[in-house]
Parts: C-alpha cells; structure tokens; sequence
C-alpha cells in the first residue's frame, strides 16, 4: 500500500516553531504579493498578460516536472540530466523543422500543425531513445552502489549533453523560428491574453491528459504504479523492472523533449546551457506538488510558472532566480513531502 | 632503530606515502624547474601553480564533506564566493562606498580567517535545517544555494559591487621576504615586502605553506575521534546513532569545516586576484572540485590534491592551449580542411575543440563512476571494499540464516 | 530494587497498523529479562522505541528514573541504553577495534580543537579507549582479530564483535535484538556465559530471542508479546505453562 507520508517532523517545540516560522513567512510573502498585483499599473489586461505568460511558462515547467517525479518516484534518483534532454528537444527539433517544411514566417494553420505534429513525434522518441540510453549506461550498472554514485555519474551525463550540444551549435542564444499563431484573445473587458500562450497551455494539457490516461489505464502503467510502491513485490508478480524502468525514462524524455519543443516555440530562443537552470526550475515544480505524484508535478508546475511571472512582472526580473531557488530550499526545509504528499517506494 | 626501519618499510609501501613525498619534492622543486626550462620567463607558470593550489585546498576541503562524511555537496562555490567577498570588504576601500562610510583594511593574514569564519558560519547555517534530509535533496538543497549566493552577491548593488565587483583588494604583505636565484636576482631580504603580480613565487610559496598544514589538520582530523564517527555515519548511520554518535552535529561539523576551507581559499583568491566578481563562483567551480574529489579518490587526503593537480592541469593548461595545437596538427598533417570554417556548420577543430570542456567533465566523472569508482589513489576503505567485491563469491550466503 | 526500565503503555501505530498496543512491563535492575512472541508480534518495534529510533504514538519510557521518551538514539546511548541489531549493523569496512573505538565516541571530550591539533589531551584519550577497546575484545574472545576489517569477521565473531561495541558505550541496559540467531550450540553456551560475565559487570540485559532453551535457562523473568500485546508476563516457569502463550505459538488446538 502507498504510505502518504505527511509532514513527520514535528512535536517537539523547537519543530512547532520552525514550522511557525514557514507559515509566517508564507503569509506575509502572500498578503506583500495580493497588495503588489492590486496596485500595479496596467490592471486586469496586464495581470491577465501576465498570467498567460505564468500559466505557459507553468505548462513547460509541469512536463519536465513530470520526467523528474516519475523517475524519482520509481528508484529514488534525481536524473540530474533531465533538464538537459529537454534542451534537447529544442536542439532536434530545430534541426528538423526545416525537413519538415517549417521555416520561419508560416502562418498557423493545417499547413503547419500537421508537419509539426511529425516533428514532434520524431524528437519526443529521439529524446526517449537518448534517456533509455542514459539509465541503461550511468544509472543501471550502479543501482546497487553506494547513493553517491549515480547522484554523480547524473550529474556527469548531465554535463557531457551539454557539452554536446555546446559542440554543435556553441553556447549561443540560438533563434527558433516562429510558428505559434500571433494574435490575441479577447476575454472581455478590454482584457486579451495571448494565443500563443493559449495554444502552449492546451498541447501541454493534451500531453498530461495522456499520459495520466495511459499510467491509469494501460498494463504498463500498472507495472510502473506496481514498481514504484514496492519493487521486490513486483518483481514477484512477474513484471519486468528493467523494462518497467526503461519505460518510465522513455515517457518522461518524451514529455520532456515535447517541452523543449514548445520551449521553443513560445520564447523564439534556446541554448546549450538552458537545461541546467530549467531543470533546476522543473525539479523545484516536482518538489513542491510533491515528489513522485505525478498530479502534484502538474501543479507545482503551474504554481512555479506563475510565481515566476509575478515575480517577473510585478516585482523584480533580477531577484525571480533567487526567488525559485529559496522556493525550492524552503520546501525541502519546512514540507519535504510538498502540497500533495510524496510518493515513494516503501523501504 | 628497527622501529624505525618497519615504519620506513610499511610507508614506503603505501601509495599515498609515496605520492605524499612526490608531491611534496615536486611542490619544492617546480619553481626552480620551471625557471631553468622556460629560461627564466616560468612566472606565469608559477602563478598557474598558485591558482592550481587555490583549487587544491578546495578539493581537500570538498573531501571532507563527499569523502568523509558522504555528503553531496553541489554548491560548494557559494562558500568560495562568500570567503572572496568577505575579504573584498575587510580589505579595500570599498566599505567606504557603501553606506557605512568607513574602510577596513585588516591585514590579509587575519582577514583570512575571518572570510573562513564567515564561510564557516554560512554552512553552518545553511546546514541545520537541511542536514538530516536525504543524500539526494541535501545535493539539490546545495545546488540552489549554490546559485542563489551568487545572484545575491550580484544583485545586492552597493554592497557588493553589484555586476562589475569589488576591484583594488588589498594584497598581502610582510615585514621582509627573501629572494634569490630563484627568482632570478640575488641573495636578499627584501623589508616592506608586497605580495604582487610581479612575486608570483612569494605566492607560489605562500599557497605551499597554506596547503601544507591544512594538509597535517585535516590527517589529525582523519585519524580522530571526529574522523571516526564521520567514518562510521558514512557506513551506517543507523548504527552510528544507535552506537552514542550525534550524527546531525557530526554532519554539521564536516559542512562547516568543508564551508571554512573554502572560504579560506576564497579569501585568499580575492586578495591574489585583488577582485572579486560574482561571475567566477558558478556552478562549474563547484563541479569542477567535486570532479577533483571523484578522480582523485574521495575520502582520501592525497587522493583529492592529486586530482586537484590533474584536472587543474587539463582544465587550465591542457585545454586552453589545445584548440591552436589541435589547428597546427590538423594542418601538419595535411587535414586542413578540418580547419576551414562554415558560418552554420563546422566551426573549426579549434573552436571545436575549444567548447569541449564540459564533455571533458561529463566523460571524467561517468567515466571514473562506472570503471575505477575508487579513484586514481584509494582511500584504505576503498580498497577493502574492492578486496571483497573480488572475493564475493567465496563469501558465506548469512542471508540464509535467522 | 527500583526498576531501571519502564516501560508504561507505550502504543506505535503506522497510519492504520498498530504494531505495539499499550504494553507496560518493568525491567529490574541486575536481572535478565527476556521479550519473547511469536514472528510479527512487534518486539523489535518495541525496541526501537525504548532506544529512540522511533517515537511512541501514547506511552512513557523511563529509564533509570528519567523519562526519555522520544530521545533520539544517541541521546538514550548517552543515558546508558546500549543495543544490538536483528540484522547485526556492524561498520562494515573498519576494523574490529575501531568499532568498538566508534562505542566509545559519546563517552569522548576530545572537542574539535583537540582533534584539529592532536593536543596530548587527545593523544591520550585516544590511548585510553584503545586500551578500554582491547579489553572488551578481549572479553567477547576477539582480541587476535582487533585489526581485520568487520566485514571479514565469521558471523559468530560479527554477533559477538557488535555486543563490544555496545558495552564501550558504557551502558546500565543492555538490548539484545536476538543475539544467539544462526548459532551453534556451543556457541550459544558461549554467549550464555557472555551474558553472566555482562551482568557481573553491574550491566542489565534485555533481550529478545527465538530459542526457548536459551531463553528459560538465562532470564529470570520474561514478557510474552502476539500481535503487539501483552499476554504474559513472569518467571520462565509460568511463561512456559501459560495457556495463552502456547496457544500464541502453536495456533488454537482443533
């Protein structure tokens, strides 16, 4: 049976404090924003700009988050170079679009969504591929060494994409052509929010949707829900670990790679070296919903896309680094287990 | 006297014995070596060395934490930068800018210790609340402290220097420094002696001292009652707890002292630079060390500085001078098109080359993960545990018992 | 004589699972005392939590006077509660002596600046726990194998390696988690005979075990846990009688 494990700190005084002091902080950090955003200039329109931005920043955040939670949730590892295969995504699928027809300046429409669905497809199972490969090459030989090991043979597949893709295309600021529609959506009032922001926000939905069909419904997903709470039982059953597992580094590199590509297509940019600091950004969304919950990632991604774009719009750009990353100290001191409660294998 | 021949014989069979006394003949010797093969123009080379020990003293400290105590600690470079900018402040003229007023000018030799101190505090304070989580999250938990103190550093504007720094750091100086042939003048005592970038060895031999007794610490520590608890936390905590050991405060103490060793080097890094900025303590630093540590041999005292050596020498030696040796190659070898560049394709095997350094990192540390986990010199544990691991099979199944 | 050990109501429950169900028992000072209940029933939970490694859900545990309930383990270590594990937790890749060097660490003053410099004050405690650590081993008969490495040692050796350990804690209590597992006769004599030497030295034991004959021959009282209750409490002689507890064993007659 899945043990949610709550909040087990406390009962001791000092642990009552501690905990006193993270509401506190909480609360004012709260009330000090609700303030902010009332008062800004520019009102309804942009609050609603900004939380378009937020929610399909939130959207890209949440798919990478997923990668990071699913494998973490099944044995316990932070695939230090998740972020990168996100990265990527962009990097492919950049290469790709101009076979698929896709350059720069074509207008939204059948045209370019029907290449575009191949391109995704493409990449999503070419980042798959490169994941399987990483579990297969830096984590599998280790899974019983001791916890240092893997944590840095992560880290050093983490730095080795990196350098790759710096190889081939430098440590540029590189251009994504533009594809998403342009225009805005009115909502009443005056207020529009922005199509492309829409349009990132519903291919990430589809993508969650099914993914969460296919963890409740399919055989797979059965044997990936069966191996995360309790691996030896599994094992008995007659799952396959090593499959099971290749197959939740395959999921999490799709939806990561899909991520990449609308990365791309919703900023117009990429680099080599983005993966590090969204990764960063992704593993704090998984954190705080609640590592290894895979709703808690779709939240926390959310949450973390739109306290960004507050943090961006109503407050200062330079400070919003620091902000996600005290975020992710914050959760980690005070609620480990995050909103929605963790879920991991039982010891 | 046979006592004395055993000890002479066991340690002369002890690597690290042996890379002890290479390292300590080589760190002697490579000034004068240097300056006889460059033909006198071997400064530069000598304050490479300098540098190289800043890193060195950071890998000592790093193993502390990842190789005594077993705590990942991916953020070291914010205890390097908090060292720097302390010293940045007790030691120009910078104080004055800000809106205290007043400049401190507090001797290099003391505001050493006071960026160690600070440093150490830091880590003391970011480890209270975060050392009794999982190895795993207490990694992530250093990784963004690891970026956020830069980014403080940066964006604290007048307090720091904001964006371009903190420049004109005092440099340290002494009553009166000898000189000599090697240095290519004469037998002297030169008084009022400033330590510039015009005496590279007087650092060069500073940073030799410096690591020599934070060498002789960090052994006492090892082979204390500190560095046997660390020791038995590593293996198990549980029966470390079980066994009277407080292992939150033993885990305290390993963070604090790695944090104190690397704000030691830190402060001394700013005083030699005389600047600081935040650009230099990313992440690369932090994971540059603990790439020392790993290939070094983690938990061994020797083992760290021969990585530090070693990847110092192809990170700031090697790989800088490679992309134009890897040019004239290509073209000696009559392969020149490899050198021919293409505005959206192949930029050239030097600039090839040149952006390879994190493929160098990422090969290093997979690399030594899954063929030689133990490093290049093995700490005494390691080797055990490799010992069994060859004679597992032999080993009685006790799971069959109970 | 004062019971150093109470154990009052003390209930653990993990989320719907009640391990132990308000078991109350006294150990008395100078005896051997004996935890015995069928697989399951929840003795070593109760172990880990007389030694702090888990906290009592309701309940009191009073140690010499002195309620430590909820001590963390190194705190109850600190008091005088030593233990051994089910599993043996020996540290594997350091030698005989210096695991039962690491028992004495809390009964240590060497502070940092001692262990930083090797002032003589270190040097010296360091020698007196050397010499206290070979005197222990010595007396559990590992004396020739001070310098092998723990993961070297026979099973009998590491069992008996462990209990060193725990007495360099300098403990009142002693907590064996089933000490004679996997061993000979003969070698279950020779624990017996450990355990005399251990309560000579003004230690207490308490200790869960499996093998009945050890168990009626060594303690002088003995409690009976099924499913994470009492339901026996006495001298061997009664225990052994006792209804409840065959039936605990053996399943309901037909």
């Amino acid at each position: 049976m899945v043990q949610r494990v709550r909040a087990s700190l406390i009962s001791t005084p000092t642990a009552s404090l501690i905990n006193l002091v993270g509401v506190a902080i909480v609360v004012v950090a709260l009330v000090a924003t609700v303030q902010r955003v009332a008062t800004a200039p520019g009102g309804a329109t942009y609050f609603f700009q900004t939380m378009g931005f937020g929610l399909a920043l939130g959207a890209i955040f949440a798919l990478v988050a997923l990668g990071y939670t699913m494998v973490y949730g099944i044995i316990e590892l932070i695939n230090f170079a998740h972020g990168d295969v996100f990265t990527l995504g962009a990097f492919i699928s950049a290469a790709l679009l101009p076979i698929f027809g896709l350059t720069e300046g074509r207008t939204f429409g059948i045209g370019v969504v029907l290449p575009l669905i191949g391109v995704f497809l493409v990449t999503m199972l070419v980042c798959a591929l490169i994941n399987v490969g990483i579990e297969r090459v830096a984590y599998r030989p280790l899974r019983h060494a001791p916890r240092l090991a893997p944590l840095i043979t992560a880290i050093g597949m983490s730095a080795l994409l990196e350098g790759v893709m710096n190889v081939w295309r430098g440590p540029f600021t590189l251009h994504y052509p533009d594809l998403l529609p342009e225009y805005q959506i009115a909502l009443g009032g005056g207020v529009t929010i922005a199509a492309k922001a829409v349009t990132v926000i519903v291919l990430a939905v589809v993508l969650m949707v099914a993914l969460t069909v296919f963890v409740n419904r399919s055989t797979l997903g059965k044997a990936m829900r069966a191996t995360a709470q309790d691996r030896d039982a599994a094992q008995l059953m007659g799952i396959d670990i090593n499959r099971t597992i290749s197959a939740t580094f395959f999921i999490g590199a799709a939806l990561a790679g899909a991520g990449g590509i609308i990365y791309g297509l919703y900023y117009n940019s990429y680099s080599a070296f983005d993966g590090f600091t969204y990764g960063l950004y992704a593993f704090t969304a998984a954190v705080f919903g609640g590592i290894g919950n895979i709703p808690g990632a779709a939240l926390g991604g959310l949450l973390i896309g739109v306290i960004y774009a507050i943090s961006d719009g109503y407050f200062t750009v330079a400070w919003t680094q620091v902000l996600v990353f005290g975020i992710l100290i914050f959760v980690l001191v005070f609620r480990p287990t995050g909103l929605l409660g963790m879920r991991v294998p039982e010891k | 006297m046979t006592r004395a021949q055993d000890f002479l014989r066991t340690s002369l069979r002890s690597p690290n014995a042996i890379a002890y006394v290479l390292m300590g003949a080589g760190a002697l010797f490579y000034p004068a070596i240097v300056q006889f093969a460059t033909g006198g123009s071997g400064d530069y080379l000598v304050g490479l060395a300098a540098d190289a020990g800043i890193y060195i003293l950071m890998a000592i400290g790093l193993n502390v934490v990842v190789g005594f105590a077993g705590l990942l600690d991916l953020g070291y470079a914010a205890f390097f930068a908090i060292g720097s900018y302390t010293y940045a402040l007790v030691a120009s003229n910078h104080l004055g800018v800000t809106p205290i007023g007043h400049n401190l000018h507090i001797p290099f030799w003391i505001a050493l210790f006071i960026g160690m101190f600070v440093a150490a505090a830091a880590g003391a304070l970011l480890g209270a609340p975060t050392l009794r989580l999982r190895g795993d999250y207490l990694a992530i938990v250093t990784l963004g402290f690891g970026e956020i103190v830069p980014r403080v550093f940066r964006n604290a504007g007048i307090w720091t220097g904001g964006v371009p720094g903190i420049s004109a750091l005092d440099v340290p100086s002494l009553p009166g420094w000898f000189v000599g042939p090697w240095v290519g003048q004469d037998f002297g005592w030169v008084p009022d002696f400033r330590f510039t970038s015009a005496n590279l060895t007087a650092y060069y031999v500073l940073m030799v001292a410096l690591i020599f007794f934070v060498v002789i610490l960090v052994n006492n520590l090892h082979g204390s009652r500190l560095g046997r608890a660390w020791m038995a936390v590593r293996e198990d905590e549980t029966a470390a707890a079980a066994s009277g050991v407080n292992t939150v405060s033993i885990k305290l103490l390993a963070f604090s002292i790695g944090a104190a060793t690397s704000g030691f080097a830190g402060a001394f890094y700013g005083a030699k630079l005389s600047y600081v900025s935040s650009e230099n303590f990313g992440f690369i630093v932090s994971v540059t060390v603990l790439a020392m540590v790993v290939l070094g041999g983690m938990g061994n005292i020797p083992g760290a500085m021969l990585g530090g050596i070693v990847l110092y020498f192809i990170l700031f030696w090697l790989l800088p001078n490679a992309p134009l040796q890897m040019q004239n190659l290509a073209s000696s070898l009559g392969l020149d098109w490899l050198n021919q560049t293409n505005p959206n394709g192949w930029p050239g095997i030097s600039e090839v080359v040149s952006r390879s350094k994190y493929v160098i990192f990422g090969l290093i540390l997979v690399g030594i993960m899954l063929l030689r986990p133990q490093g290049l010199l093995p700490s005494q544990i390691r080797k055990q545990e490799l010992r069994h691991e060859e004679h597992e099979a032999i080993a009685a199944p006790r799971q069959l018992q109970t | 004589m004062a019971p150093i050990l109470k154990v009052d109501g003390v209930t653990k429950r993990f989320g719907g699972l009640v391990a132990v169900d308000n078991v109350s028992f006294e150990v008395e000072e100078g005896e051997v005392f004996a935890l015995i209940g069928p697989n399951g029933a929840g003795k070593t939970t109760l172990f880990n939590c007389v030694t702090g490694f888990y906290k009592p859900t309701f309940g009191r545990v009073t140690f010499r006077g002195r309620d430590v309930t909820g001590f963390p383990p190194h705190r109850t270590a600190k008091a005088g509660i030593a233990r051994t594990f089910q599993n043996i937790r020996l540290f594997d890749y350091m030698s005989a002596i210096d695991n039962v060097r690491l028992g004495h660490h809390c009964r240590m003053h060497s502070k940092l600046w001692d262990s930083l410099f090797k002032t003589p004050f270190e040097r010296g405690e360091e020698r007196r726990i050397t010499e206290h650590s070979m005197e222990l081993l010595a007396l559990v008969g590992l004396d020739r194998q001070a310098e092998n490495y723990a993961r070297n040692l026979a099973y009998g050796q590491q069992r008996r390696l462990e209990i060193a350990r725990a007495l360099a804690t300098d403990p009142k209590l002693l907590l064996l988690d089933e000490p004679a597992a996997g061993f000979t006769p003969q070698e279950k004599v020779e624990l017996m005979e450990l355990v005399r030497t251990i309560l000579a030295r003004g230690i207490t034991v308490f200790l869960i075990e499996h093998d009945m004959r050890v168990v009626m021959q060594a303690s002088q009282r003995i409690v009976v846990l099924d499913h994470g209750e009492k339901i026996a409490e006495g001298p061997p002689v009664e225990v052994r009688n006792n209804p409840r507890v065959i039936e605990a064993y053996l399943g309901k007659s037909a």
